[in-house]
């Protein structure tokens, strides 16, 4: 049958096919069946969806703030395990966030700092509490350091004196939206966050 | 025996010409008999604890005095022991012979104060870093904050 095929075809489609197939559709390429199966992206991002999902803290109280930052916030009431977060790491070389909790004096400097060396990257860092932020209210002291962010690279700040165990748990979520680059729970933050 | 510790210090104050003790039973001495006081009220009145060692600092009277709380144990007394020592040359002979305790309280009293402590076994900084320049309790210690 001597048809123009390509008109023919196009309004029988029409009838049969979803219209979601054609026409201006961005998606046109990757129809939902496809979708459903197969992701193309980054070796990056699935990297990074690992790393989100598994932070592995590296404990690290100085102070008070440790008894909220890294005792409360594990134990059964707010329960830190539910994000699989929990494995608190003794030592440097397995851990990818340091939280530092507590006051940082100019003793202490120098192992902040080699333990932060010792770290392997991809690593993050949580100042947890107005001492480790700025000094807090030991800021005119002779020998504290006005934030742990005049040493090492601070990724998240929980404020408080010392911040509750949820301020702890939504540090951490911050954190994991920066890992998996999630700008859409950022931008909840306006004006707290700023998004690289 | 020795019941409580003002009979403790009237006994010391009777038996040795160069203790003072003032209205609040606290016994002062010389710093050059520091030594052989501590040795004796250890060896002869059973003292046998340190529980503090401290100093203060008098810029007016150029002086630190310098205080030891003694404790005994077995009689369950504690005298105040002062000495003064001169602000330009803090010099004094270490306790820690008589007391072991006596290694960080004076480590601490170094650290802060600056009086040195001759005789002890390791008079290093313990609660600020090594290289640390002046002593933080002093009076006239000057610092620039932190903040910015």
């Amino acid at each position: 049958m001597a048809v123009d095929n390509g008109k023919q075809i196009k309004t029988a489609q029409k009838d049969i096919w979803p219209a979601e197939y054609f026409g201006d559709n961005p998606d046109y390429k990757e129809p939902p069946e496809l979708s459903r199966l197969i992701h193309l992206t980054t070796v990056d991002k699935v990297l990074n969806l690992a790393r989100g999902y598994s932070i592995w803290p590296l404990g690290f109280g100085l102070a008070c703030c440790a008894i909220e930052g890294l005792m409360a916030t594990q134990d059964p009431r707010y329960d830190l395990s539910r994000f699989g977060w929990e494995v608190n790491r003794g030592t440097a070389r397995q851990a990818d966030v340091m939280v530092v909790c507590g006051t940082v004096t100019t003793k202490a400097a120098n192992f902040i700092v080699r333990l932060w060396e010792q770290m392997t990257e991809p690593k993050w860092c949580m100042a947890l509490g107005g001492c480790a932020i700025s000094g807090g209210p030991f800021v005119d002291s002779y020998h504290v350091v006005p934030g742990v962010n005049k040493l090492i690279p601070v990724d998240v700040y929980v404020p408080g004196c010392p911040p509750r165990p949820d301020a702890v748990i939504e540090g951490y979520l911050m954190l994991q939206a920066k890992i998996l680059d999630n700008r859409k729970f950022l931008e909840k933050y306006k004006g707290k966050v700023v998004t690289g | 025996m020795i019941e409580d510790a003002t009979t403790l210090v009237d006994e010391l104050g009777k038996k040795f010409d160069y203790v003072e003790v003032n209205e609040q039973s606290t016994v002062i001495i010389p710093a050059d008999k520091l030594l052989e006081f501590m040795q004796a009220l250890k060896d002869d009145y059973g003292m046998d604890f340190l529980t503090n060692e401290t100093a203060a600092d008098y810029p007016e009277e150029n002086k630190f005095e310098v205080v030891y709380n003694v404790s005994s144990i077995e009689n369950g007394i504690t005298i105040m022991v002062k000495t003064s020592v001169d602000r330009d040359n803090p010099e004094l002979p270490s306790v820690f012979s008589v007391w072991g305790g006596a290694n960080w309280q004076e480590r601490e009293i170094y650290d802060l104060m600056g009086v040195v402590f001759t005789g002890h076994p390791n008079p290093k900084r313990i609660l600020l870093d090594y290289d640390y320049e002046g002593h933080p309790l002093r009076k006239d210690f000057q610092w620039k904050g932190g903040r910015e």
